[in-house]
């Protein structure tokens, strides 16, 4: 049997990486791709707790997961869909270079 | 004195085989410089966290990471790639101004979460599941029961979603 | 219960063996000639122009987006019929309420003819 240490290791380090991207990429869509990997390493974490805890007819991590999912595919939708509007106005999706906000 | 190194299980194998897949996919998503590749690389971990739930034993999830990240939000990542193509062309590096903070933070972060991960005893035996399709059934019911707001907030969310995209997206 | 995976291993590496060798066996048994017209993209057919990469247009992405949130609600609907002869009638109703909102969201991108190809 797999330790429940070694699951949340690796979701740790799909988060790390999900971090990296989202912080430290250039482009807006590596961005939102490091997102979804954060967003993967929490589901990995939800499901692993709920096959380790007391009471997995309670499916309360599966339940959770699903909606994550669902909420990780409406971000995507109107994320890229951000990105393709400001790439037709700015025709660029450099997230350096989108700093009209900046003060 | 001789050190003891445990043998691996065959499960504990498959898991680690799929745990460095999916982890070193995960990490050429972020350090990969052709956008494109990132993408592809994407799938690959999402497809290893799928083999992760699988797992886990928890086949319907699985099921739905292909179904819907695989079959649907990559789909879309491409899309997006492909229309915004062109200008990332020449660039020396994907990585911008601030990515060397940006490392260092994700790198503390990731000490910070060993750290507290040694902390706690967590266990080592998962529990039994039932063998039947309950566990389908009883997501179907949690969903309306228990959860049932967040449910219709998933409902209304989905279509916030598909209406704001909708507008944003099109070509006017 | 995982057991049962071993065969879908066994069928993964045995799926996975046959192409690989089939590749391998060709690499090592074929005659190797290259010549310039032989290595062209497309052997004495068009040369190919220009990129690869082409503007797509930005009516994939709206299909695309029809598509992942009729998926979602696909996944979420699955566990519900799973159960459905369980369920309360109030149940029902809410499963209902959930559809008849994505079908608000689809009525508006028909409307917006987000799924006219033009």
């Amino acid at each position: 049997m797999v330790p429940l240490s070694w699951y949340l290791i690796l979701a740790a380090f799909l988060f790390t990486c999900g971090l990296f991207g989202a912080l430290a990429r250039r482009n807006a869509i590596a961005v939102l791709m490091g997102i979804e990997l954060m967003l993967n390493a929490a589901n990995i974490n939800l499901v692993a707790f709920w096959r380790y805890s007391g009471a997995v007819t309670d499916l309360a991590g599966q339940v959770f997961a699903l909606f994550i999912i669902a909420v990780a595919a409406a971000e995507a939708a109107v994320g890229l869909a951000l990105i393709i509007a400001v790439y037709r106005k700015r025709k660029t999706v450099n997230v350096e270079e989108l700093d009209l906000l900046a003060g | 004195m001789p050190i003891e190194i445990p043998i691996p299980t065959v499960t504990q194998v498959i898991f680690l085989v799929m745990a460095l897949f999916t982890a070193a996919c995960g990490l050429m998503v972020v350090i990969s410089r052709n956008l494109f590749h990132s993408a592809l690389f994407l799938v690959g971990a999402l497809f290893g966290v799928a083999a992760i739930f699988v797992l886990l034993e928890a086949e319907f999830l699985a099921v739905g990471q292909v179904l819907v990240y695989i079959g649907a939000i990559a789909t879309l990542i491409v899309f997006a790639i492909m229309l915004t193509r062109g200008m990332m062309r020449g660039r020396t590096s994907p990585m911008n101004h601030v990515s060397g903070r940006g490392a260092l933070g994700a790198l503390v972060f990731f000490v910070a979460l060993l750290a507290f991960l040694k902390k706690v005893p967590w266990p080592e035996q998962a529990q039994a599941i039932p063998v039947d399709e309950s566990l389908i059934a009883g997501l179907g019911d949690k969903f309306v029961t228990t959860y049932v707001v967040a449910f219709e907030a998933v409902g209304l969310l989905l279509m916030v979603a598909l209406i704001g995209a909708v507008m944003l997206a099109r070509d006017r | 219960m995982l057991t049962q995976y071993a065969f879908v291993l066994i069928m993964v590496g045995v799926a996975l063996s046959v192409p690989i060798l089939a590749i391998l066996a060709n690499y090592f048994l074929s005659p190797h000639k290259p010549d310039p017209v032989k290595t062209d993209v497309y052997e004495s057919g068009m040369k190919t122009v220009g990129d690869a990469w082409v503007q797509f247009r930005a009516q994939y992405y709206l299909i695309g987006l029809v598509f992942v949130l009729f998926d979602v609600e696909a996944l979420f609907l699955f566990p519900i019929a799973v159960a459905y002869d369980k369920l309360a009638f109030f149940a029902t109703m809410e499963t209902i309420l959930f559809i008849l909102m994505l079908l608000a969201g689809l009525i508006y991108a028909w409307r917006k003819d987000a799924l006219e190809w033009q």
